[in-house]
C-alpha cells in the first residue's frame, strides 16, 4: 500500500529531482525474527561500539522474538539494565577527532537515508557492500557511494579485501564520468553470497529499529480502514434516507 | 421533551442563548440544497482543526523544545520526538495522525479555497468571510512554519534558517528584525523556544479566533452555492428560503459521509504511508539539527513549495534594492492578493456554471501554472526551471491583476431564479 | 420537530445503528490518547529493581538507594537497636505489623528477612516527606529524653522507631513501607523483585 501510494504520487517527481545520480541495489528487507536477530548480533557486535542507538532500549529486542535472559546473556554489552538504550562508551569528542565526525546515532538511520534513488534500506545494503582499500585515505578505506567516508570498513573480516576498478568515459558531452567496480581481494570468512546475506539481515535490523512499531502500525491500519468502511457505508444509507424528504 | 427537562432547557436559556444558538446555526440555518461535493471542504478543515488541537495537546504532555544535546550527543528537543515515537505508549500514533494532520490541512484548505474561488464565494455580501479566510489561511501558514522547527531536524533548522533570513531583505530594518525574530544570530535554542511558544498557544489562538469569524459572517448572510444565486431572495409563505434545507439535519449527515471518507484516506496515510513519500515527513529530518552542514538540496514542505517558487522567480534588483527583497515582496503579495479577490472580479455572474470560456480558459492556465510552481518549489533551481517559473508567477499574478478586465468582457450565460439540481 | 414526527422505524434504526458505531469509533480513537497517559517504557525502565551490594554496611549503618524514583533506605542495625523494639512495642500504633504494609516474609518483629537488615521505603506515610534519622538515644537525639532511636519525619513530627513502626498519635497512619526485596547472596539485595514474581 504504501509503497503503491508512494510511487504513484511521487515517482515522477522524484525521477527530476536532482542531476547527481546514485545506483542502489534494491535491499531484500526481511520482517522474520531469524532475520532480525542474525542483523541484532551483527548489529551489537559490529556497529555498537562506535555508534549508538540511543532511542532503542534492549528489552524492546524481545519484540524479534528473543528473550530476555538471551538479551542479557549474549547482547547487552553497553548497559546494565535491559530497558536502558543502547548507548555507548565513546566520547563523541574524541571520536571526532579520531574520524573526522562523530559516528551518527544509528537508531533511525534507515529512515533518513531514504532519497529519490531508494530506500533508506537500499542506501545502506549497498554502502555496506561497497567499501574498498584506499591507501590515500587515513583509515585505508574508501566506500562507492559515500566518497572519503570516515568510517572503516568493519566488516572487513566477513567480507575481505575489495579491490577497486576505477574506468573513465566519456559522458558524451565533453566531460568524464568515473564508474567504479569492485573486485575481490583477500577473501574474507564468507563468500559473496554469505556475506550478501548478513548484510541484508543487518540492513533489515536497522530498518525494523528505525521504526519497531511498523508492523503493529499495519495491522492496526487494516482493522480500523476496515470499520470505517462499514462506518461509510452507514453514515451513507442514514444520509440518503434523511435526504428522501428533499427530492 | 418531559417537562422536567424543558424546566431546565428554560432555566439555561433565560441565562445564556442555548437554543436559539442551535437553532440560528444548525436546525434552523437555512442552506442551500445543491451543495456538491466541493461543499465538505469546510466541515473537514474544522475537523483537521480539531484533531492538530487535541493530537497537539498530547504530543506537549512530552515534547521538549530543548536544543541542548543529551548525554548521547543528540539535542533533547529531536530524542524528545523519538521518545514520543518508541517510549510514550501510542505516541507514534498521535504523531503521526498531527504531522498527517499538517498536511491534511492544507490540501483540504487548498480545496476549500478553490471552491470559493470558482463558484463566486468572496462576492458580495461575502467579502468579510473571504477576508477572514485569507487571514486563516496566512495564520496556518505561520502556525505550520514555526511548527516544522519544533522536530529539530536537519529540515527543521534550515528551513527556519533560509525563511528567517528572507526578513533580513527588508531595507534598513531587515537585518535586525531577523535576529529578533531568531532571537539569537542564528536559528538555536531561543529560536526553538518561542516558536514552540507560538505554535501551541498564540497562533492557534488566533486561528481559533478567526475561524469562529469566519463562520459566524458566513451564517450572518448565509451561503453561497454552486450556482450562484441569493436563496435568500425566493422566500414561501413560512419565511424560509424556497430552496433552502435546515443545516441539521441534513447536512449533519452529510457531512457525516463526507467526514468518514476523509478519514478513511487520512487513515490510510497514517497507518500505511505516515512519510508521505518524503512529502509528509522528509528524510532529512531524521537527522537532528546540526548548525554547521547543509544538507545538499532544501526545499520546503510542499504546502509552501508554489510560494516558494515565486520568490525564487524574482531574480532582478529593482530600484537599487536587490532581488532578495523583491522575491520576499512577491511571496507576501501572491498570498495577500488573495484577499482583493471580491474587488478583482467584476463579472456579473458569481459562479462558473454561467461564465464564460475566457475565464474557464485563463482559470484553467492559472491552475496548471499553479501546480507547475508548486513542483518547481521542490526542485533544485536551474536557468531553465528558472525561466519557467518566472512565467508562471506571471500568470499567477495576471489571473488576479487582469481580472477586473477579463471578467468583464466574458460572455457570460443568464442565470436562472432558483438553484439547479 | 417536523423532522421527528414522520420518522420510520427504518431512519430510527439506522441512525442508532450508525450513532453506535461512531460511538465505537470515537472510544477507539481515544484510546492512543488516554494511553499515552500511562508510564512510558523510560519511566518503566527507570522504576526497574534496583540491585545493591551491602558488604560495606557496618553494623549501625544506613544507605539510601533509588528505588523507581524514592529513597529506599537500608540500615544495617546493631543489637542495641534490635533490643530497643522490644521497649517500643507498647508504644507504636501497629507493633505486630498487621495492615498490609509489608510483604507477608517482612512480617515480624523486625519487619526484615535478616534480623539486623532492614529495608524500607524512606518515604513517610503521612504525605510523602522523607523522614531522617534518628539513631542516637535519649536527650542527645534532640526528639525526646526518653527516645529509643528511629526516625523523625520533619514535615509534621511523625516519629517511627528502628523497625520503621510509627509511634501513637502522630499524623503518619501507617508504618513504612517495606518495599518488595531478596537476598541475591549474602552481600547482594536486589529491591523491586522478590522470590514471587
Amino acid at each position: 500500500m504504501k509503497k503503491l501510494l508512494t510511487s504513484l504520487l511521487f515517482a515522477p517527481l522524484m525521477a527530476l529531482a536532482s542531476g547527481e545520480v546514485l545506483h542502489l541495489d534494491k535491499a531484500p528487507v526481511s520482517t522474520e525474527p531469524a532475520a532480525l536477530q542474525n542483523g541484532a548480533k551483527l548489529f551489537v557486535n559490529y556497529c555498537l561500539n562506535c555508534h549508538g542507538a540511543s532511542y532503542m532500549r534492549y528489552n524492546r529486542l524481545q519484540e524479534i522474538g528473543l528473550s530476555e535472559q538471551l538479551i542479557k546473556d549474549n547482547l547487552m554489552f553497553t548497559a546494565d539494565k535491559i530497558g536502558e538504550p543502547m548507548r555507548i562508551a565513546m566520547q563523541r569528542d574524541e571520536a571526532k577527532v579520531w574520524f573526522g565526525a562523530a559516528p551518527p546515532d544509528l537508531t533511525v538511520i534507515a529512515r533518513s537515508r531514504a532519497s529519490e534513488f531508494g530506500s533508506g534500506a537500499d542506501w545502506l545494503y549497498t554502502y555496506l557492500r561497497s567499501f574498498y582499500r584506499d591507501p590515500e585515505r587515513p583509515t585505508g578505506w574508501n566506500n562507492v557511494i559515500f566518497e572519503n567516508v570516515g568510517m572503516p570498513h568493519v566488516l572487513y573480516e566477513l567480507q575481505g579485501d575489495m579491490v577497486a576498478k576505477v574506468e573513465e568515459k566519456d559522458d558524451g558531452h565533453g566531460g568524464k564520468t568515473k564508474s567504479i567496480t569492485l573486485e575481490q581481494g583477500k577473501p574474507g570468512k564468507m563468500s559473496k553470497e554469505e556475506y550478501d546475506k548478513a548484510t541484508a539481515d543487518l540492513v533489515s535490523y536497522l530498518v525494523w529499529m528505525g521504526e519497531p512499531v511498523a508492523e503493529t502500525r499495519k495491522s492496526i491500519g487494516k482493522v480500523v480502514i476496515a470499520f470505517l468502511g462499514v462506518l461509510f457505508v452507514l453514515s451513507y444509507l442514514l444520509k440518503k434516507n434523511y435526504w428522501r424528504d428533499i427530492h | 421533551m418531559t417537562t422536567k427537562s424543558q424546566a431546565v432547557l428554560d432555566w439555561i436559556d433565560e441565562r445564556f442563548p442555548l437554543t436559539s444558538t442551535i437553532k440560528g446555526h444548525l436546525t434552523e440555518y437555512y442552506a442551500p440544497k445543491n451543495f456538491n461535493f466541493w461543499y465538505f471542504f469546510g466541515s473537514l478543515a474544522l475537523l483537521v482543526l480539531v484533531i492538530q488541537i487535541v493530537t497537539g495537546i498530547f504530543l506537549v504532555m512530552h515534547y521538549k523544545p530543548d536544543a541542548s544535546l543529551n548525554a548521547a550527543g543528540v539535542p533533547v528537543a529531536f530524542a524528545s520526538v523519538e521518545y514520543i515515537m518508541r517510549d510514550v505508549p501510542g505516541g507514534w500514533l498521535i504523531r503521526y495522525m498531527h504531522s498527517t494532520g499538517a498536511s491534511a490541512f492544507f490540501i483540504v484548505v487548498y480545496l476549500h479555497m478553490f471552491r470559493g474561488l470558482i463558484y463566486g464565494s468572496y462576492r458580495k455580501p461575502r467579502e468579510l468571510i473571504w477576508i477572514f479566510g485569507t487571514l486563516i489561511f496566512l495564520a496556518l501558514m505561520a502556525e505550520a512554519f514555526m511548527g516544522y522547527l519544533l522536530p529539530w531536524g536537519q529540515m527543521s533548522f534550515w528551513g527556519a534558517q533560509v525563511i528567517v533570513n528572507l526578513f533580513s531583505a527588508i531595507p534598513v530594518i531587515g537585518p535586525d528584525l531577523s535576529v529578533v525574530i531568531r532571537g539569537d544570530f542564528v536559528v538555536s535554542d531561543a529560536t526553538l523556544n518561542r516558536f514552540f511558544s507560538f505554535h501551541v498557544i498564540a497562533v492557534p489562538l488566533i486561528l481559533i479566533g478567526l475561524v469562529a469569524a469566519h463562520i459566524v459572517a458566513l451564517h450572518e448572510v448565509g451561503s453561497n452555492n454552486p450556482d450562484g444565486v441569493e436563496i435568500k431572495k425566493k422566500k414561501g409563505a413560512d419565511g424560509h428560503p424556497l430552496d433552502g434545507i435546515p443545516f441539521h439535519p441534513y447536512y449533519t449527515v452529510k457531512d457525516i459521509v463526507g467526514v468518514v471518507g476523509f478519514l478513511i484516506v487520512f487513515s490510510l496515510i497514517v497507518f500505511f504511508a505516515p512519510e508521505g513519500g518524503g512529502y509528509f515527513l522528509e528524510f532529512n529530518n531524521f537527522i537532528p539539527a546540526d548548525p554547521l552542514k547543509t544538507p545538499p538540496h532544501i526545499a520546503p514542505v510542499w504546502y509552501f513549495t508554489p510560494f516558494y517558487s515565486i520568490l525564487r522567480a524574482v531574480t532582478y534588483p529593482l530600484f537599487g534594492i536587490d532581488a532578495k527583497f523583491w522575491g520576499v515582496v512577491a511571496m507576501g503579495a501572491a498570498v495577500v492578493i488573495i484577499a482583493f479577490l471580491p474587488w478583482l472580479d467584476r463579472s456579473p455572474v458569481k459562479s462558473i456554471r454561467y461564465k464564460g470560456g475566457l475565464y474557464k480558459a485563463i482559470l484553467a492556465v492559472f491552475i496548471v501554472s499553479f501546480f507547475i510552481l508548486g513542483y518547481l518549489g521542490v526542485l533544485p533551481p536551474t536557468p531553465g526551471r528558472t525561466i519557467v517559473s518566472q512565467i508562471c508567477s506571471v500568470i499567477y499574478f495576471g489571473f488576479f491583476l487582469l481580472m477586473p478586465w477579463y471578467s468583464k468582457i466574458d460572455k457570460c450565460k443568464p442565470v436562472p431564479d432558483r438553484v439547479t439540481g | 420537530m417536523s423532522v421527528d414526527q414522520k420518522v420510520d422505524g427504518g431512519r430510527r434504526q439506522l441512525l442508532l445503528v450508525t450513532s453506535a458505531a461512531g460511538g465505537v469509533a470515537a472510544a477507539a480513537a481515544a484510546v492512543p490518547f488516554v494511553a499515552s497517559l500511562t508510564p512510558s517504557e523510560r519511566a518503566k525502565a527507570a522504576g526497574a529493581p534496583v540491585e545493591v551490594d551491602i558488604s560495606k554496611l557496618q553494623p549501625g549503618q544506613m544507605m539510601t538507594v533509588e528505588w523507581r524514583g524514592k529513597p529506599v533506605w537500608i540500615i544495617n542495625r546493631t543489637k542495641e537497636m534490635l533490643e530497643s523494639l522490644k521497649k517500643t512495642e507498647g508504644e507504636v500504633s501497629d507493633p505486630k505489623s498487621d495492615k498490609p504494609m509489608q510483604p507477608a516474609y517482612a512480617q515480624n518483629e523486625t519487619r526484615s528477612i535478616k534480623p539486623e537488615i532492614l529495608v524500607a521505603v524512606g518515604i513517610c506515610t503521612h504525605l510523602g516527606c522523607s523522614p531522617s534519622d534518628k539513631f542516637k538515644t535519649g536527650a542527645d537525639s534532640g526528639v525526646a529524653p526518653d527516645w529509643a532511636g528511629g526516625f523523625l519525619c520533619p514535615c509534621h513530627g511523625s516519629t517511627f522507631d528502628m523497625a520503621g513502626r510509627v509511634y501513637k498519635s502522630k499524623p503518619a497512619p501507617d508504618n513504612l513501607e517495606i518495599p518488595p526485596h531478596k537476598y541475591l547472596s549474602d552481600a547482594k539485595i536486589i529491591i523491586g523483585e522478590d522470590g514471587k514474581a
